[in-house]
Formats: structure tokens, sequence, C-alpha cells
């Protein structure tokens, strides 16, 4: 068990506080206009996605193209509460977090005894199970989308969600829970003889990724004004994918790394529209057969440490 | 320890670089007026981006090659929204912060344009759609006009109520069978208005079903629509699948006549469903593309040589956005951005080759409707309706 | 009495299609176990060059469908060894993410050749309709072609598996990979012959689905491939008569749904039936049990 109040906390506790004021200090001076925190939201919700995502699929071994349903369960909870019953941004983004928490128990329970392809196909449909139930959902605006949601995202609010997300779920991959449900990535079979309740484990995890995604999902919806629900699609959860597998599955510190990588790189091919979903195809292919990312921190490495 | 640190350096090189990309663009005079392009150039909605890009490109060119506007040259700044909302927010905040546009055109659809809005509300620059339809595009949610964003299609309630008109006075029919796109806000709207304005004409609706766009297969639906005995059907969708509806209808025994709106002008309509089927559908539409006024062909000649295909709605309405926004900025005698938002919500009496527009209240164009009949194959104009 | 006959045809010509691309994915999951992304967008390619073939230099039906299977077959067989070989000791979801990006790169890779405006096909089918014993409702011809050449396809594909040597081992290595290679089955071009004969099904599918529906766009073949996919599922995966009676069973259901009124949902409905088959019966409706053995 190490200890609270480690070297390593420190330095972590001061990292953090820096960061966080250093933008505090460039959005006050202008430094960072709209244009850049708009980069930067975008950024931070995805950071808060791939972590989400990187529990379950990562560190649990569970295949979710799904994702992104969660998080459009997330941002609509929170856009209903906050641009049509009035009510402030913690109830939103609280209530984002608890709806889409249970949509992951409903999808975890039912596939417990799913496996690999099959899981993934079951939470891809489950992804547009809840797409087309949006578009036809007229009280939420249906295919025109939910307008005019307050703005209440600010940098605060983005940085703490990130830093909660990424503290709560570290803290549970470094605790025993966290050593259960890598043991059930590595053999289910083996695992659950040794006395590991893998089917609480995976519900449990599918929640908590559930959980955060809907955070992530307030933050979006209560900073661009605008949702529907084509923004949320296979697409959407195939991004996030992509981010965490690049980043390492079962790496937090690759998470973060390959949103913010990933997302810069899209921005620079804004300027080459036609060609630039070939490009990204083409990455995403050289990354996956000739794995350059092996660089990115490893699991084994990750446990290791906590011995 | 050592691993830290350099995560920590690493993450503020990252972000000072990321800031130091971020130099504001002076404000400068320059020798161009810059107009941002805010289209879907990829992604599932490319192909009305890309042909309402290429309309405003051949008008801009040809105000070049006039000797410009206000004396410079126009520079487009195009960036493409790959078909997402929240790029399209992106690039809006891209091109009023770093490019320095005077004016931003488009998005294409609707939901795109509403993404796209909020950033060029913040910095003051008048965004113009050709295509999006929806009311809360320039309305936001308390009935209020925003203040930077206008519109030049037809709005959906106009429309509607166009034809519903139109089939029962002129037509005399009173059985309605509606199919609308359900994934497209501009079909709900105006068959919303139809379905009201029918009904108080003293027509009824006998069937509605709707479909999705990007469907191709509408057999089923059609069969239902088929059993309920409609005077004639109501389409109000795109061209892509109004004209599978169309033939498919035929195929299955649908004799009746099939009625829409502006979004089956294309040559695609009849490539799609051939004339033989085509026979016996109306729709309202800006102008005929069958037009013989001196402009109208000019314009298709044109850019059929700069293109190589004849024009569809799309690059006609793209066309006019052009020619509207340097008509405003000509107005407003300046390349201020305060100055041209007067300017196009002044405007009066702008002749396009779509038609001619004035701004009203609500940012909407006040525009006159014309009713196309197809007769073997090529859309005739049948009637003018002034908006009242 | 007319509209529900029409609707019984409307539901077997759909599924007709759904079938004939779920026995190219039913083919390859069996094999290597990969849910090929990729797969609908074959169909897209093969949709594609029967409209040059026959749009453009003047083809006839039936030789523009062979090419576009042949050229599809290979197409298969150019991803597999460039894409999903270097992958194949690897972990499920890097092949699943290549699928992915194969599938990015076959679709936006055509639509920055071609453009994404959508193309319509010639009619080089006859358009008749046929009246079905006097109740008005009709069968178009081209349903009546794509019934028989899905049908004839899958008791083609079912002599290749069950009575030739390719066949056999496509089946040795479906059921264990290493064994079958002690048996000194070659692994590497059997996966090929597989990957051959399942895009050109995918192939064959595209053309039959340009010619039916007679327009074509570059994003044409998600929304198929997922359908097929459910389709070979419920069918049971692996299994070739289950893929077109999958594919059959989607197709009425859908159509029920739509003229139920529910048209709107019908995609919800085909994924909530995917889901549902796999938790009661996950081998599918035609499948048998595949215990997991320690």
């Amino acid at each position: 068990m190490t200890k609270l109040f480690s070297k390593q906390n420190l330095y972590k506790t001061i990292f953090v506080i820096t960061v966080y004021l250093t933008v505090m200090l460039m959005m006050n001076s202008d430094i960072i206009d709209s244009y850049l925190f708009l980069n930067l939201v975008s950024i931070g919700i995805n950071i808060i996605l791939a972590v989400s995502l990187n529990l379950i699929t990562g560190f649990t071994g569970q295949f979710s193209l799904g994702h992104a349903a969660f998080m459009s369960i997330g941002a609509y909870t929170s856009g209903i509460l906050t641009a049509k019953l009035g009510l402030p941004f913690i109830v939103g983004i609280i209530g984002a977090a608890l709806v889409a928490a249970f949509a992951g128990v409903l999808i975890g329970g039912p596939t417990l005894r799913l496996k690999g392809d099959y899981l993934a196909i079951a939470t891809l449909g489950f992804g547009e199970i809840v797409r087309i139930i949006g578009l036809n959902w007229d009280y939420a605006g249906g295919a025109m989308g939910l307008n005019d949601i307050p703005r209440y995202t600010t940098w605060t609010w983005l940085f703490a969600m990130i830093v909660i997300t990424v503290v709560v779920i570290s803290n549970f991959i470094s605790s025993y829970n966290g050593r259960a449900v890598i043991s059930i990535k590595e053999d289910e079979l083996a695992s659950t003889s040794m006395g590991v309740n893998a089917s609480y484990y995976k519900v449990l995890v599918f929640s908590m990724g559930a959980f955060f995604a809907g955070i992530a999902g307030a933050l979006y919806a209560n900073f661009f004004y605008f949702i529907k629900p084509d923004s949320f699609g296979f697409m959407k959860s195939v991004d996030i994918l992509v981010i965490v597998v690049l980043g390492g599955l079962g790496s937090i510190r690759g998470s973060i790394i390959s949103a913010i990588v990933l997302s810069l790189i899209s921005l620079s091919l804004q300027g080459i529209p036609s060609l630039r979903m070939v490009i990204y195809a083409v990455i995403l292919f050289v990354m996956m057969v000739y794995k350059p990312q092996k660089w990115f921190g490893k699991l084994k490495r990750t446990i290791r440490k906590e011995a | 320890m050592k691993k830290n640190l350099k995560l920590f350096t690493a993450a503020l090189l990252s972000l000072t670089a990321f800031a130091g990309c971020g130099q504001k663009a002076a404000t400068a005079e320059g020798n161009a007026i810059k107009i941002g392009l805010n289209y879907e150039l990829s992604g599932d909605v490319a192909t009305y981006g890309q042909s309402l890009a290429a309309g405003i490109k051949l008008a801009l060119k040809e105000i070049n090659a006039a000797g410009g506007v206000l004396g410079k040259q126009i520079e487009i700044v195009e960036v493409d929204n790959k078909s997402s909302s929240e790029e399209a927010a992106n690039v809006s905040s891209k091109l009023a912060t770093r490019d320095n546009v005077v004016a931003i055109l488009g998005p294409a659809t609707s939901g795109n344009v509403k993404g796209a809005l909020p950033p060029a509300q913040e910095n003051k620059v008048p965004l113009i759609s050709a295509s999006a339809t929806a009311d809360d595009v320039t309305l936001d949610s308390n009935g209020k006009v925003r203040e930077y964003v206008f519109k030049t299609c037809f709005s959906d309630s106009f429309q509607g109520v166009t034809m519903a008109t139109f089939a029962a006075k002129d037509l005399d029919f009173t059985k309605a069978a509606i199919l609308m796109d359900n994934s497209s806000d501009y079909s709900k709207g105006v068959a919303n208005n139809f379905r009201t304005t029918f009904a108080s004409l003293g027509g009824t609706v006998v069937a509605e079903e709707a479909y999705q766009s990007k469907d191709t297969d509408f057999k089923t639906l059609l069969t239902t629509i088929k059993a309920s005995n409609p005077d004639f059907l109501f389409v109000p969708g795109y061209y892509n699948e109004v004209g599978l509806i169309i033939k498919q209808a035929r195929e299955l025994g649908i004799t009746v006549p099939v009625l829409g709106a502006d979004g089956y002008d294309s040559p695609k309509l009849l490539e799609i469903a051939g004339a033989e089927a085509l026979n016996s559908t109306y729709y309202s539409n800006h102008y005929s593309s069958g037009d013989t006024t001196p402009e109208v062909v000019t314009f298709k000649e044109a850019f059929k040589a700069a293109n190589g295909s004849e024009p569809d709605a799309f690059n006609a309405l793209g066309y006019d956005l052009g020619y509207f926004v340097v008509d405003a900025i000509n107005r407003a005698g300046s390349a201020d951005r305060e100055k041209i938002k007067d300017a196009l919500a002044s405007t009066k009496d702008f002749k396009g080759i779509t038609g001619t527009l004035s701004i009203d209240e609500n940012h909407n164009p006040v525009k006159a409707v014309t009713i196309l009949e197809v007769v073997d194959g090529v859309p005739t104009f049948l009637k003018k309706q002034d908006p009242k | 009495m007319e509209r529900i006959v029409q609707q019984l045809i409307n539901g077997i010509s759909l599924g007709s299609i759904y079938g004939l691309v779920a026995l190219g994915y039913t083919m390859v999951y069996g094999i290597i176990n990969l849910i090929n992304f990729a797969h609908g967008d074959i169909l897209m390619v093969g949709a594609y060059i029967g409209f040059a073939l026959t749009s453009i230099f003047d083809f006839p039906f039936l030789p523009a469908l062979l090419i576009s299977m042949l050229v599809c077959g290979l197409l298969g067989v150019i991803i597999e060894k460039v894409a999903y070989k270097p992958l194949r000791g690897g972990s499920r979801i890097s092949a699943l993410i290549t699928a992915i990006a194969v599938s990015l790169f076959l679709q936006y890779g055509m639509m920055y050749f071609v453009g994404p405006e959508s193309r319509t096909y010639k009619d080089v089918l006859p358009g008749t309709q046929v009246k079905v014993f006097g109740t008005g409702a009709v069968i178009d011809i081209k349903s009546l072609y794509i019934i028989a050449i899905t049908v004839s396809l899958m008791l083609l594909l079912q002599f290749i598996t069950k009575k030739t040597k390719v066949g056999k081992s496509m089946r040795a290595l479906s059921e264990d990979r290493d064994a079958a290679e002690l048996m000194g089955i070659n692994v590497s071009r059997t996966i090929s012959y597989t990957f051959f004969m399942g895009s050109a099904l995918a192939g064959a599918a595209g053309v039959l689905v340009g010619v039916y529906y007679s327009t074509i766009n570059p994003l044409m073949g998600a929304t198929p491939g997922l359908k097929a996919f459910v389709s070979a599922v419920i069918g049971g995966i692996g299994i070739i008569p289950g893929a077109v009676f999958g594919g059959f069973f989607l197709g009425m259901v859908e159509t029920l749904v739509s003229s139920l009124g529910g048209s709107l949902f019908k995609d919800a409905v085909a994924f909530l039936i995917l889901i549902l088959v796999l938790l009661i019966k996950p081998t599918g409706l035609m499948g048998y049990k595949n215990n997991e053995k320690v």
C-alpha cells in the first residue's frame, strides 16, 4: 500500500495544480482565446472518454463499440435538465453521470455471457438503438436536435472532471478491484476459479465507464450549445476506441497523450478535406499493423509497480 | 521521478506550442476581403456541401474577374467541417478568429449550422446559410432573432403552405398521403406545415409514413400508402430518395400525382426515376431550371464550363449566396463586420438567379415561389406564388 | 389481401439481398473469426465496377456481374494479405480496428476518386413487374433474379464446402486451425480462397443492389454490411444455409415492422433481434452448441 503523502503523489499534485493555473493565466491574458479553448474542451472531453473506455476495454478486456451511446445519454440528460428544466449545471452533470451509469448496468448485465467479437457487435447494436431512439424522441428534438443549451462548461469544470476521472480510475486500477478486473481480462476462467466474481466486476466496470462518459457528454452539451443524435454514432465510438488502442490498452497515461496527439493530427488535416479520412484510415492501419505505439506505457509495467 | 519531469515539461511545451500557433492574425486592412466557407466537404452529406461550395466559388470567381468588391479581390477561405456539428463549431471559430473573415457562408445542413453559429455570434461575424431551413437556425428558443445569422432559403412553412393550397385549390384533391424524411428537419418542417394547411382547407391526410435519408427500399411504406387510396402523394424530401420513391411507387402501380418541394430540383431526379415515372409530378422551387431568362442560361453555361455538369438547386443557391453576400458588402461600403451585418439585415429586392429576395425581420428571406410540373422529364413552369 | 401479399414479396426481396451479403460474411468469419467490417465496402466497390462496365462500356448484365465478382474476389485476397495476415496471431481488437481502417479507406478512397454524389445504373435487367395470382400485388423481375442468384450461389457454396478439397480444408480450418495445419493443410492458401469467394459474393451482391435500386454512392456499403452481419448471426455464423435463412428472416421482420407503422425503428429492431439471439442462442437459430473446453 503506497502512502497517501508519498513523494510521487506530491509531485503529481504540484503538476496538476500547475497545469490548471497556467492555463487559467493564459486564458485571462488572452493567449488562449475562444478558438483555442474550444479545441482544449474537445481534447479534454476526449481524454475523459478515452480513459473511461480504457477501463472497460483496456483493463477488463470487454470490447465496447458503443461508448458514444453513454456520452449521448449523458449529453441529452444534462441538456434536458439545464435547457428544458432550467436546473443548474451540477444537477446536469450528476444527472448525466447517473443516468449513463444506469445505462451501463443495462448493457453490462445482459451481455455478461458474450465475449470478444460478439460483445463488440452487441455494444455496437446498443449504440445504434440509442441513436435511433434519439432520432425519434420529439421532446428532445428528434433529428433536429436539442438547441440553445446554456454554456456552463468552463476551464475549471473541465479540468476538475478530467482530474476526478483520472484519479478515480487510477485508484481503482491500483487497488484489489483493479487486479481483479485485469485478471478477468487475462483469463476469465482461471480468475473465476480463484474466487473473482466476474459478473459483478463486468457490470461494475461498464457502469463506471459509462458514468464518466456521461460526464463527458454533459460537458460537451453545455459547451457546444447544440446536440443531435447523429453526433454520437458508431464513428464517434470508433474514434474513442482508436484513441484508446493507440495509447495502449491498459495505459491511462497513454490514453491521455493519445487523445491530445490525435486531436492535433485531426486539426492539422483540416486543410485537406477530401483526403482527410483516407489519411486517417491509413494512419490507423499503419498504427495497427506496424505498432509504433509500443513506447506508450505497457500494462505489465503498471502491474509490476503495484506489487 | 525523471519520467514525471519529462512528462511535465512535455505537457508544458505542448501547451505553449499550442498557444503559440494561436497568434491572432492582425485585423488587417490588407489587399483582400476574406470570405469564409464552412462546408461539409467530406462525410455523409458531402454531396450538398460540395454542391453549395461549387456554386459559391463560381460566383466569387466571376466577381473577382469583374474587379472584386470595394476595389479589392475576394479571398476564399474554405474549410471542411466533416459533416459534423462539433467540427462545424471549430471551423466557425477558426474562420472568425484566425482567418478574420468578414462573413461565414454555410454550413449546408440545419444541424451543422446550429453547431456553427455560436462562435459566429460570439465573435460577431455574420453567418449566412443558403440551405438550412429549420426555424431555430435564425430564432432562438425564446423566439428572439439571432443577430448575426441569416438564411437565404425558403423557410419550411412557406413551401408547405404553398403546396397544400395548390393541391386543394388548383388540383381539387381531398385525400393526401404524406411520406416524409424523418431524419431531415427540412422535410419534417414542410410536412408539418402542409398537414395543417391542407386540413384547414378541408382536406384529409389518409396515410402518413416516414423514412430515413439514405434509405433505398420504400416498397413496404408505399404498399401501405397505396392501400389507403389517396388522391396524391406529398413527398417533401431530397432528390436522391424521392427519385427512388417515385420510381418504386410507379412499379407498385401507384399512378396518382406526386407533390413535393424544392428538394426535387436536380438533374439526378430524372436520372433516377426516368421521364415516364415523373409524369404528374409537381414541386415548388425557387426558379425553373428550364428557365430561359438570360441570367439563368448564362449561369448554367458558366457552371457547366467550370464543373463539367448541369447545375442543381444547391449549385444555384450557392451561386446566389456568393452574389448576395457581395451585394451586402457593397451596400455596407466597408469590410466591417457590423456594417455588413446591418446591410444583410436590410436587403431589399436582391435579384438572384433563383429569384428576387428581401430579408425580413426574422432574418429569413421573402421570396416568390414557383410551382413546376415535370413534363416529359423537363421541369416546366406552371405558376408563380408571391409571398404574402 | 393484396397488401399482405405485396408486403410478403417486399420482405422476401429485401431478405434475399441481405442473405447474399451474409453468405460472404459468414464464410470469412467461420474461417478466421474476424468480423470483416470491410465486407460491405467490397460490395460497394462491386457496385461501382458493375456501374462502370454497364454504363460506360456497355457490357450486358451477366458479363458485368462475373467480372465484378472476379475483381472483388481479388480485392478481398489483396486486403487479406496486406491488412489481416500480419495481425493473424495478434489480439482480436487490433484485427477489428484494422478491419474498420480498411472499411474507411475503401469508403473515402472511393469518394475521393469518384466524388460523393450518387450514380444511377443503366437498366440492364428488364424492369417489368409480374402480377401475382391476380391479387394485384406485383413482384419485380429483378427480385426474382436476385432470389434465384442467391439461392444458386448458396447451393454452389454448399457444394464447394462439402464436396471439394478446398471446402474440406476450409471446414478443417474453422474446426481447429492447429490440427489442420499439422495435417498438412496450407493455411494461408485456404484463407485466401475463402476471402476470394466471400468477396466475390459481396461483389455480386453489389452489382445486384445497383441493378435493383439503381442508385449507388460511396457510403452505400455500411448499412447492408451491418445488416448482413446481423443476418449471419441470426442464422448461425459460419453456417452457409444459415446466412440465407437469417437474411430472409431479417428482411421479413423489417418489412413487418415497417408495415405496422414502425418504419423508423426498423433498424433498432434489427439490432434488438441481434442482441436477443446473442443472448439466447448465440450459435444462431440454425446453429449447434459449441462448449468451451478448459
